[in-house]
């Protein structure tokens, strides 16, 4: 972890008004920011870790935890909004079982939902895996569950098949 | 290949436009995110392979564009040089466009845009009425070029006002043409953009910093994407000419991370101009030095608040502080700053290019040039529009967007983002401006216009509003933190049927406590859209708190879903989409719902394709 740190840290050099992007480099990596990762860095780039708690947790791109194996996000603008979003919203934290902002306890989803991603033309919109689904509809949602399961399985299978 | 002059620039350029074939055909596909969501990278994939196939990969161009506007009609495709523009294209469309359109000059009827009154079909893209109404000075280009491509903006005459800047104006003259020009923030100030340099030009402290705002938060807006994504170069050039009037060899554009495609354009844009002299030292052998930074957002909607942004750029939590010291004098680092938006810094490179005077010609008197809008939520042309400022409201809804989609009525337009109101129908005829717009208890803001029809509740567009300031809210200030909270509670209270009657009073109040007490902006400005909706659709805030109703069949605690047996078919589509076995029914037999297992999830609404659900 030390060594990729390091590199990332190189890019931008230990100047403190790159913390945010550094930040941002690390959750690529791990996808979250672990505690050992921010510890480290603390050390390495002389910020006091107290310091980097108070940015890590005011933005909201930012997670402590780790995430799902499938990241869903519903845009929230205003465009989604008077187009029905609120009960897609509702329609997804039934099915997963989980608020917005929330992992399942598996590991399998991660669901939240983000302020505007800028396409409100073809709102709502629902990012699966980073692939963007426009004119969302809840039957249309709860087909891109299905396929996401699918593709879980097939994984999965693959995995125990290799083994 | 550096450019070392001026006059080497407009060599590059002659060479540029003498290579160039305007008969050669062209296939310009809109690759920005929106249209990519929609498929338009598997476009040019296909469109690739099919040229290949027929061997013709020379003889015809594949031009990938940014945002054309009309975002309705994605993914779109423009054959050149006839100019025809086909509309929702798919995969299986591309053998045919090039079979027949490129090389036989024939036109698919099908995939043109038809008018929805008249039914005719209209082929070049210029006609269409969504684009004839426009003025579209800085979005126009973005179909035309290819934003990765540093010698396409240099051909459309990118740059030139760079060279025109650094060989024969003064600094103080390029300021005195921007404050002659009458050009004012787009980013939701409207703060006239030339005294603003021209302060921070005569401010004390070195360095001096230019940064671009393009932390486009405002919910239903995404006009500064589109630049970035289709036009990177007209920001950048924008820029360096602010540099140079102020006096700044440093900048930043602080670039939301949520734009993944603005940065990767962005950041090849800044590099290409590197390569060529264009930005770094000694720009086109001027003496003048000037480089940017991209410093990606966290994700905080704050942070497009001036102080906060440069809290976050210095590595902090985005948090504002106070005003009475101007950023002009004491901004990022404590230095001297000059911040525009996005939308801002582009019309910089125009006016230069074009001189004051003639810029002065467009717009109202205290409202120069053209505004982009993002045309969105109830409206038939969803969209990008660009329209010279004193236009009217109705004009941009109707002519251009169309109208209300499924015959429904308007209601209200929704401007200026969580900062704005709503504006009702009785004051579509007003002029659209910044000073108009705050007249009636909105504001433009950045530019989005949500349209709102009869099935959009405002109390709980009031309530939407106020839930994304809560979160938002950065914390620090107890009215803005605190006040909001305890407005949205009453607005939950208003929609789930439990109102008081002197709710209303309460929240006009609080409201002005808050603009009143708020440290920034943010907070300033949070209570417009309960207040705005207040003032003009009080009724319907009765009607939630009276008679327990919502008129527009909103909110669910006031709502009942039933099956009209006239008009169910009993095709069992909606039984089957329920998720908790509310609908009964046999088949080819008029449905029910059970009111005591219903969860009011609209599941039913949405797959009826008899209109059959009915909610009162």
């Amino acid at each position: 972890m030390k060594k990729k740190l390091k590199e990332i840290i190189k890019k931008y050099g230990s100047n403190r008004s790159f913390l945010v992007p550094i930040l941002q480099d690390i959750q690529r990596e791990y996808d979250y920011l672990p505690r050992e990762a921010l510890n480290a860095l603390s050390q390495l780039i002389d910020i006091p870790i107290s310091h980097i708690y108070t940015v890590a947790t005011f933005y909201k791109a930012f997670s402590l935890s780790p995430r799902g194996r499938h990241q869903l996000s519903l845009c929230m603008g205003t465009a989604c909004h008077v187009r029905k979003a609120p009960q897609i919203r509702d329609h997804l934290v039934r099915k997963l079982q989980i608020e917005p902002g929330e992992t399942t306890p598996d590991l399998e989803y991660s669901f939240n939902t983000v302020n505007c991603l800028g396409v409100c033309a073809l709102g709502p919109i629902l990012v699966a895996d980073g692939e963007y689904h426009g004119q969302m509809t809840i039957t249309k949602a709860d087909k891109i569950l299905k396929e996401l399961e699918k593709k879980e399985r097939t994984t999965k299978k693959v995995a125990a098949d290799e083994n | 290949m550096k450019i070392r002059n001026p006059k080497e620039l407009e060599k590059l350029r002659n060479k540029l436009l003498a290579n160039k074939d305007p008969q050669k055909p062209c296939i310009n596909i809109c690759a920005s995110s929106g249209c990519v969501a929609l498929g338009s990278n598997r476009l040019i994939n296909a469109l690739a392979k099919e040229l290949k196939e027929r061997g013709l990969e020379n003889d015809i161009d594949i031009k990938e564009t940014g945002c054309h506007g009309f975002c309705e009609g994605g993914p779109l495709l423009i054959v050149y040089p006839e100019e025809i523009c086909y509309l929702r294209v798919s995969e299986k469309d591309i053998p045919n466009i090039v079979a027949k359109t490129v090389l036989n000059h024939e036109i698919i009827e099908r995939l043109l845009y038809k008018d929805p009154v008249t039914g005719k079909t209209i082929a070049k893209q210029s006609e269409i009425p969504f684009f004839k109404k426009q003025e579209r000075l800085i979005i126009g280009n973005n179909a035309r070029i290819d934003p990765s491509s540093l010698e396409d903006y240099i051909s459309t005459g990118g740059y030139s006002a760079l060279a025109k800047v650094l060989s024969q104006m003064s600094p103080e003259e390029v300021i005195g043409e921007i404050k002659l020009s009458g050009l004012r923030g787009r980013g939701g100030g409207g703060f006239p953009t030339g005294v603003k340099w021209a302060s921070t030009r005569n401010a004390e402290g070195e360095p001096k910093y230019v940064i671009c705002n393009a932390d486009e938060g405002d919910p239903g807006a995404y006009m500064d994407r589109s630049v970035l994504e289709g036009n990177p170069h007209s920001v950048l050039e924008g820029m360096i000419i602010g540099a140079y009037a102020i006096g700044s060899n440093a900048g930043y554009i602080y670039l939301r991370d949520e734009y993944p495609l603005a940065v990767t354009r962005f950041t090849l844009a800044i590099e290409k101009a590197r390569e060529t002299g264009l930005l770094g030292k000694n720009i086109l052998g001027s003496g003048f030095s000037f480089d940017v930074t991209i410093s990606r957002g966290g994700g905080a909607f704050v942070c497009g608040e001036s102080s906060a942004l440069f809290a976050s750029i210095e590595g902090r939590s985005g948090e504002p502080r106070a005003k009475y010291v101007h950023a002009t004098d004491k901004g990022l680092f404590d230095k001297p700053t000059n911040l525009n938006n996005v939308e801002t810094w582009a019309n910089v490179p125009l006016i230069i290019n074009k001189e004051a005077e003639w810029y002065q010609t467009i717009g109202t008197k205290k409202s120069k040039g053209t505004k982009i809008f993002s045309l969105v939520g109830k409206i038939n042309n969803t969209g990008l529009v660009e329209v010279p400022m004193g236009i009217s409201l109705r004009e941009i809804i109707f002519d251009i967007g169309g109208g209300i989609p499924k015959g429904r009525k308007f209601k209200a337009v929704q401007t200026g983002g969580p900062s704005g109101g709503c504006i009702p129908e009785q004051f579509l005829d007003i002029p659209v401006d910044f000073d108009e717009l705050v007249k009636l208890g909105s504001m433009m803001g950045s530019g989005g216009m949500i349209i709102m029809d009869d099935q959009t509740c405002m109390v709980d567009v009031a309530r939407y509003f106020l839930t994304f300031l809560e979160e938002e809210s950065c914390g620090k200030c107890t009215p803005c933190r605190e006040g909001i909270l305890q407005m949205r509670e009453i607005l939950d209270r208003i929609t789930q049927g439990l109102g008081q009657e002197d709710d209303i009073e309460t929240l006009e109040q609080m409201g002005q406590a808050i603009i009143d007490g708020s440290l920034c902006a943010l907070g300033g400005s949070a209570p417009n859209p309960v207040l705005s909706t207040i003032r003009y659709f009080r009724e319907e805030y009765m009607a939630h708190i009276r008679d327990h109703k919502c008129p527009a069949g909103n909110c669910k605690a006031l709502i009942s879903y039933s099956i009209n047996q006239a008009a169910c078919t009993g095709c069992g589509a909606c039984l089957k989409a329920c998720g908790t076995n509310a609908i009964t029914g046999e088949k080819k037999k008029p449905h029910t719902i059970d009111p005591e297992k219903c969860i009011k999830c609209g599941a039913c609404v949405e797959t009826c394709k008899f209109n059959a659900v009915e909610v009162s």
